[in-house]
């Protein structure tokens, strides 16, 4: 067993880990913070992705203790208080969701996507960055005009929340 | 129409919490001491259990019980079932081997379930499950379909020659005749590509045990728990139904794969109360490959006979289904009567005779996958239809509308009875939509780029709102389809809709509400719709075959109109009035002629006190309960066209345009149903392009990770262009078809259709990966240069 302290969601968390836990476990199992999900075991689904340190990571594929000292954002935290991020309220107005499972997953991605690339993204970029994340049931369709609509609304409103919180 | 009304696009109710993290998935559901379940699978497809030793595992840190087969059968815990008998053309019963929830004597299929270990931790459980000494006794596999009845390795003493049933439909005398008068035969050999389904949430279970009350509680991944509790009631005998809380929470899509009752929920449920703690299982994504039931693997031949001028006469079809290792839920229904009745299409064609053998294989079990026999028919009926029209140089839009059914209701030869639908209008959009006019210029720019540009039309139909409950009876199922709804309303006027439909991504907390708000006049955010749980919702049938609209919304439609009838007596005592002279509109009960009227909140208020009329004369109290069985099939049907182009340099196959005109009857919330269509293309696509379920002759999975699976991903897919045309369905209060599985149904051909338009040569299978078109296009590269 090994210490670890991080930051998740602006909160300092310690406990005391086997050092073979993956970051995703840590956080659903430890922390119980459960909308970040596992679709897969090789690293190819997105629906584990959080962000560490203001960067996507897939979550399933990193040590927990590899993010000492480090700050998490997870779905969880992305909100600012009761005000949706403009990501999750875009994927809303749009039905960028069905099922939700690979939604976590997918907003994380998008709002790095948007951090990465701006504002403003055509279609093919968008198609192309989220070549990290499967979703089964939206065809995608929807889901790219919700990040279109997510980075245009994130670069007219103030600083997106998660910067806040990290 | 009001903003939350009938036909209005509302935003899901739903949303909030999957958006912001909070859905409530099986997996993030954890029992005061919960310990984990970890299954030992086969190694090998097929092989005999001569011994196996846990005693080693069982003295391993954490391990609370190892369990197999040998101990269920002690409990008496049954088998799993298949719910619907298929007879033999000679009128033997299908032959259905044994399916212990863990193996008996044998294993059959690489994943099949050898033991169960129950350990304090997931970790630990793993660890004893690779200490388990198991000798096998390997047998050769057979895992080919076509040749699997000739194959010398029986999978079931039960199923001499692999065979489970020889099945046919239709009038053969009539179709053989209709042969031999046809002018012209379109004959075709179609391998339908076995698929994984994949929904993102794995499955999962947890089984928890309440000793004081002797009864169990299963959270589990299902598309039907009412469904769930009835079989590991009534067959498997885990507990009497009232025993039995089965509870499917937020689910991650299912597909079909959750309809099924699989062996570790069954085995997750018996292990808690035989190690006295709640029991967690949850799949990862290979032992989804591996134990999920898979879709589709047929392999067909098909003719179409038709008259000099191009009109049908007849339709002949012979295939081979591979159900896998043992017969799933309702495999048996998916090749036979989910199939065949389909194969007369949009068209007119007066005779059809198809013949089915389904067989066993060291594979996975093959069950239903989104559309379910369906899209396996449309891939038939579509294929051949192109291929004839290419044949008698004809254009295919025309060969269509030449052979369309235009006058309803119209009786195929093959069961069904089309009730409404208006072919033409859905076609003629669909050219409009992709603008087909303008498809050979684009051609020409196309082939200026050294590319080989096509266009694949799909005309499909379905049969869905499964379905009139003594005719699936009468073909053998063993439950009724219909559905349940109840809908009660609180004294203020807030109302709770509890639905035997589940919902696992359809939005059914929104349409639903909408049915309800737009009936009774109450705002949206007054009402909620309760499912998934037994101890809720009395009895249901659950989700699948696009039926929650058509069925699951017509219960509910049917409970509204008692909560109305009983509104009415309860506000003739408050206005004084006769109840003949009551109306309801717009939340309102008012009295004819005059401009006294009860808001709807105020007469559930008024039934629940029960103040104005006496409790003898009327009930007090405002809550109905419905069942709705179906009157028929529903037949939502369109056109859709794909456009694409071929670079023959790599084989890579972008889809340029997709123009999808479906035929939904209603529709209760657009934005929802065009999702679906989205979703359902996107499937369809993946079939058509990039997914195959591969086993190699030893019976493993090569293809059983996302690494060999290929799934569709965001850039393999364009945007859709959907459009819908309406004819409102006749045989349900609403007039609602069902939109779920269109896309799926509707994709594969249009594909094919359009490489094979683009290569101008038939000769490519289904998953059209960048390897297979590279080839085929070499072949078409080779004969253009020889032309
Ligand atoms: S769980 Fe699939 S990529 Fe992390
Ligand atoms: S919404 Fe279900 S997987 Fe994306």
């Amino acid at each position: 067993m090994a210490n670890l302290s991080m930051t998740v969601n602006g909160k300092a968390v310690t406990a005391n880990v086997d050092p073979r836990t993956l970051l995703v476990q840590f956080l659903r199992e430890n922390l119980r913070l459960t909308g970040t999900h596992v679709g897969c075991d090789t690293s190819q689904c997105g629906a584990c992705v959080v962000h560490l340190d203001g960067k996507a990571v897939k979550s399933c594929t990193t040590l927990a203790l590899s993010c000492e000292g480090a700050s998490v954002t997870t779905i969880e935290g992305l909100a600012n208080g009761g005000a949706l991020h403009p990501m999750q309220e875009a994927f809303r107005e749009h039905h960028g969701l069905q099922c939700g499972f690979c939604t976590p997953g997918m907003i994380m991605a998008a709002v790095d996507i948007v951090n990465r690339r701006g504002n403003s993204l055509d279609e093919k970029t968008i198609r192309e960055d989220l070549e990290g994340n499967i979703c089964r049931c939206t065809g995608y369709h929807n889901i790219v005009k919700a990040i279109a609509s997510g980075a245009e609304a994130m670069g007219k409103g103030a600083a997106p929340a998660r910067q806040a919180a990290e | 129409m009001s903003a939350t009304g009938i036909g209005a696009p509302v935003r899901r109710k739903e949303d909030h919490r999957f958006i912001t993290g909070q859905g409530r998935y099986t997996d993030d559901i954890n029992r005061p001491g919960q310990a984990h379940a970890y299954f030992l699978r086969s190694p090998h497809a097929h092989a005999t259990l001569k011994k196996i030793d846990t005693k080693a595992a069982a003295a391993m840190p954490g391990v609370l019980g190892i369990y197999t087969g040998d101990d269920l059968a002690a409990d008496k815990v049954g088998g799993l079932i298949c719910g619907w008998m298929i007879h033999s053309k000679d009128g033997s019963p299908m032959k259905a081997g044994p399916h212990p929830a863990l193996a008996q004597g044998k294993v059959r299929y690489v994943g099949d379930h050898i033991a169960v270990v129950v350990a304090e931790t997931l970790a630990q459980a793993r660890d004893a499950a690779e200490a388990i000494v198991v000798d096998y006794g390997v047998l050769p596999a057979v895992t080919d379909t076509a040749s699997a009845a000739k194959a010398k390795t029986q999978v079931h003493a039960e199923a001499p020659d692999n065979t489970v049933f020889n099945w046919h439909l239709g009038d053969k005398a009539a179709t053989d005749a209709a042969f031999k008068a046809a002018k012209h035969v379109t004959k075709l050999d179609i391998v339908n590509n076995r698929l994984v389904p994949n929904p993102m949430e794995p499955r999962a279970a947890v089984g928890d045990y309440d000793q004081g009350e002797g009864a169990f509680t299963l959270y589990t991944t299902s598309q039907n728990p009412h469904v769930a509790r009835l079989v590991l009631s009534a067959f498997i005998g885990i507990a009497p139904e009232n025993k039995l809380r089965v509870i499917a929470p937020d689910v991650g899509g299912g597909f079909g794969s959750k309809i099924f009752i699989y062996a570790e929920e069954t085995v997750c449920v018996w292990a808690a109360k035989k190690v006295g703690r709640p029991v967690k299982w949850t799949s990862d994504r290979t032992e989804a490959f591996l134990s999920d039931a898979h879709g589709r693997d047929h392999v067909t031949h098909a003719e179409l006979a038709m008259d000099a001028d191009g009109k049908m006469l007849g339709m002949r079809v012979h295939t081979t289904a591979n159900l896998g290792a043992y017969l799933s839920t309702f495999s048996s229904s998916v090749p036979t009567y989910l199939y065949a009745p389909l194969l007369s299409g949009q068209y007119d064609i007066p005779a059809i005779y198809c013949e089915v053998d389904a067989v066993y294989t060291n594979t996975a079990p093959v069950d239903a996958y989104r559309g379910a026999g369906r899209p396996e028919a449309t891939f038939v009926v579509e294929r051949l239809v192109e291929v004839a029209a290419r044949q008698l140089g004809k254009d295919p839009a025309k060969f269509r509308t030449q052979n369309f059914v235009r006058k309803f209701p119209h009786q195929t030869p093959v069961i069904m009875m089309y009730d409404t639908g208006n072919y033409s209008a859905s076609l003629k959009k669909a050219l409009e939509t992709i603008d087909y006019k303008g498809f050979a210029k684009r051609r020409r720019d196309s082939a200026r780029n050294g590319k080989l540009r096509g266009i694949g039309f799909s005309a499909y139909i379905e049969a869905c709102g499964i379905a009139p409950s003594a005719a699936v009876g009468s073909l053998g199922a063993g439950v009724g389809l219909w559905e349940s709804a109840e809908v009660r309303v609180n004294p203020i006027g807030t109302i709770e809709v509890l639905t035997g439909s589940h919902s696992h991504g359809q939005g059914h907390e929104t349409t639903f509400a909408q049915l309800v708000s737009d009936r009774l006049g109450v705002p949206l955010e007054n009402v909620s719709i309760v499912h998934g749980d037994t101890d809720k919702v009395q009895m249901g049938m659950g989700t699948y075959g696009s039926r929650s609209g058509a069925v699951g919304m017509s219960a509910i439609f049917k409970a509204i109109d008692k909560v109305i009838a009983k509104g009415k007596k309860v506000a003739a005592y408050v206005l004084e009035a006769d109840e003949a002279d009551i109306d309801f509109k717009d939340g309102n009960f008012s009295v004819k002629g005059t401009d006294r009227k009860l808001d709807f909140g105020s007469c559930a208020l008024q039934a629940y006190v029960a103040h104005k009329f006496n409790g003898q004369d009327l009930e007090p109290g405002l809550k109905e309960g419905a069942f709705y069985d179906p009157t028929n099939f529903t037949f939502p049907a369109g056109v859709h066209i794909c456009e694409l182009e071929i670079d023959p340099d790599t084989g890579v196959t972008r889809i340029e345009r997709w123009a999808a005109v479906d035929d939904f009857g209603n529709v209760i919330n657009p934005m929802i149903v065009e999702g679906q269509v989205h979703g359902g293309i996107a499937q369809g696509v993946g079939q058509a392009l990039l997914e195959g379920a591969r086993y190699n002759a030893d019976g493993q999975l090569v293809t059983a990770s996302f690494m060999d699976y290929c799934m569709p991903r965001a850039d393999d897919l364009p945007s859709f262009e959907v459009g819908m045309t309406v004819t409102p369905c006749p045989s349900n209060p609403l007039g609602i078809k069902g939109c779920g599985e269109a896309g799926a149904i509707a994709a594969p051909p249009a594909v094919i259709n359009a490489i094979t338009d683009a290569l101008g040569h038939e000769d490519i299978a289904m998953p059209a990966t960048p390897q297979a078109v590279w080839r085929a296009a070499q072949k078409t590269l080779s004969r253009m240069a020889a032309e």
